[in-house]
Order: structure tokens, then sequence, then C-alpha cells
């Protein structure tokens, strides 16, 4: 996920002309301590709002996975719901972080749509040690089909991501449209 | 272990997974400031290796399957991620750097399977 580059320690150091204000935008002002006149800002991956809020999407997500998994058996030792779960989830991200990157969206509901549904729901959903156990019990004795299957997964979740953030941008493009002819 | 107590089991370990891997790429974030996104693959790698490690051990009936379920499926599951590697690598290819897609997609892959592999068989000889 991209993040904005987190300020080194001097930086975090320094004396807040705004108090009332985050120093980090990704900071909120309730998560910053004040130290004699000095205000130091806590890393958004230390506040502990938003590693509850990771760990609350995360539990949703893995009990889907965990759900579809036990719905769809395999298709000749394939795991293909895995597959469909990682593919479905890459466009998913794509298409909310590319969304929650408008400016025009309230900062602070951003992150936290960001945090809870992209790092914490759909980090849970999907998952990378499943496809690269799978393919290593695959390869043994099916190197072929090991390899179409992590193959597979890997390319078409790159096009689904791609999908995501194309949709997303054509969906804002039309909105702004919309704006700009008053309709 | 019910089953219901065994899914409750799973969504809570993979919500410690999610939120250990928001921390530590938080802090991988800030020591490595590279422009390749290293502290994904290094999560999801780490979890390959393990999962692989669980899995051998519970194919050599070492670790209880529901273990492996709640360690395996809750846990790595939560930890690693697929979504943000393939949305890095849309973001690589979108700013035309080939080189370092290709190897965020491929050789994390081909790395994951690997030690994944590596992590079977450990498994499997330990628990001879």
């Amino acid at each position: 996920m991209n993040e904005t580059p987190e300020l080194s320690p001097a930086e975090q150091a320094v004396v807040d002309p705004f108090p009332e204000l985050p120093v980090d935008p990704d900071v909120e002002a309730a998560e910053t301590t004040t130290e004699s006149g000095v205000r130091r800002a806590r890393p958004v991956h230390l506040a502990p709002r938003n590693i509850a809020l990771v760990a609350m999407g995360g539990a949703v997500g893995t009990g889907l996975r965990l759900l579809l998994e036990d719905l769809v058996p395999r298709w000749g030792g394939v795991p293909v719901v895995t597959l469909a779960i990682n593919v479905v989830g890459a466009f998913l991200l794509g298409l909310l972080l590319e969304k929650v990157a408008d400016p025009a969206l309230d900062e602070r509901w951003s992150r936290r749509a960001r945090l809870g549904l992209g790092t914490g729901g759909l980090g849970g959903f999907t998952t990378y040690s499943a496809l690269a156990t799978d393919t290593a019990l695959l390869g043994h004795g099916r190197p072929g089909l090991a390899a179409a299957y992590a193959g597979g997964t890997v390319v078409a979740g790159l096009l689904a991501s791609i999908g995501g953030i194309t949709l997303a941008r054509a969906l804002r493009r039309t909105a702004d449209d919309g704006q700009a002819t008053g309709a | 272990m019910s089953g219901l107590l065994a899914a409750a089991l799973v969504c809570v370990a993979g919500g410690v997974g999610a939120a250990a891997r928001f921390v530590l790429d938080g802090v991988l974030r800030q020591r490595l400031s590279s422009a390749y996104p290293l502290s994904t693959t290094i999560i999801n790698l780490s979890g390959s290796l393990l999962l692989g490690l669980l899995t051998g051990l519970t194919l050599g009936h070492l670790v209880d399957p529901r273990w492996q379920l709640v360690l395996g499926t809750g846990l790595m599951g939560g930890y690693t991620t697929f979504s943000t590697a393939s949305f890095e690598v849309a973001r690589l290819v979108e700013e035309r750097r080939w080189a370092a897609g290709t190897t965020h997609a491929l050789g994390t892959a081909v790395t994951a399977v690997g030690l994944a592999g590596g992590g079977l068989a450990l498994g499997l000889v330990l628990s001879r």
C-alpha cells in the first residue's frame, strides 16, 4: 500500500505553530501528544485505533475467505476459489485505493476506509502464503499445472488491479463532468 | 474444537495477522526508504515460508489440522496479502518501471514458491 513517507524522529519533534492541526496529514490531532511545547506525531501504524481498525477488517476478510474456501471445492487439485479471491481482491483494492486518493474526500474517512477495508479487509481476504504453498504442493508431480496456477494468478491479479484503478478514474471523471455541466 | 469455534478462532487469527502486517509494514517502511515496495515482499516471503513449514508439519502429523486451519488459513492468511502486491505491481507498470514491476510480480512469486517448498520439506523432515 502506498503510504506517504514517514517523518524522521527529528522532523516529528518540531514546535508546532498550529497545535490544533495534525502534524502529518496521516496522523489525527487526537493521536499526537504534547511534551513541554514539543509536539510529537505518532506514526499511523503505531496508533492503537488504526491497529484495531486493521485487525477488525482482517478478521472479516479472513472469515469471508474461510467461508468461500469451505463452499467451493478444488478443481482437479487446483484451488480455484483462492485464485478467484485473490483476483477479485486485487480488483477491489485497486478500485478502493484510487477512489480514496480523491482529494475531494474527507481525509480522515479516506484513511479509515483505506485501513479498515483495504489493509485489513482486502489484505485479510487475499493471501499470498496459500498461493505459494498450494503451488509448491501442486508442483510436486504436476509442475506445469503449478506454474499455470501461480502465473495465472499473478497475471490476472495485475490486470484486475489495473482494471480497478482504471474504473475508479473513469467514475471520477464522469462525476467531474457531471458537476462541470451542472447535471 | 467445534466448527463454529474453529471458524471464530480463524477470524481472530486473521485479524491478528493483518494487524501484524500493518505494524511491520510501517516499521519496515521507516527503515527501508526505497522506491521499490520491499516491505510487502518481505512480509509475503516470510509468510510463505512459515505456511509451508506449518503445512509440512501438518502433513507429517506433528501439528493438528485444526491448528493448521487457525495458524495457516487464519494467521498466515491475514498476515500475507496478494491484493497489495498486485496493486504495487500495477503502480510500477503505470510508472513504466518494467524491471522493478517484473521483479515484484514474478520474482516474488518464484521466491515465495521456493520458500514454501523449502518450508514444506523441512516440516516433513522435522516430523519424521
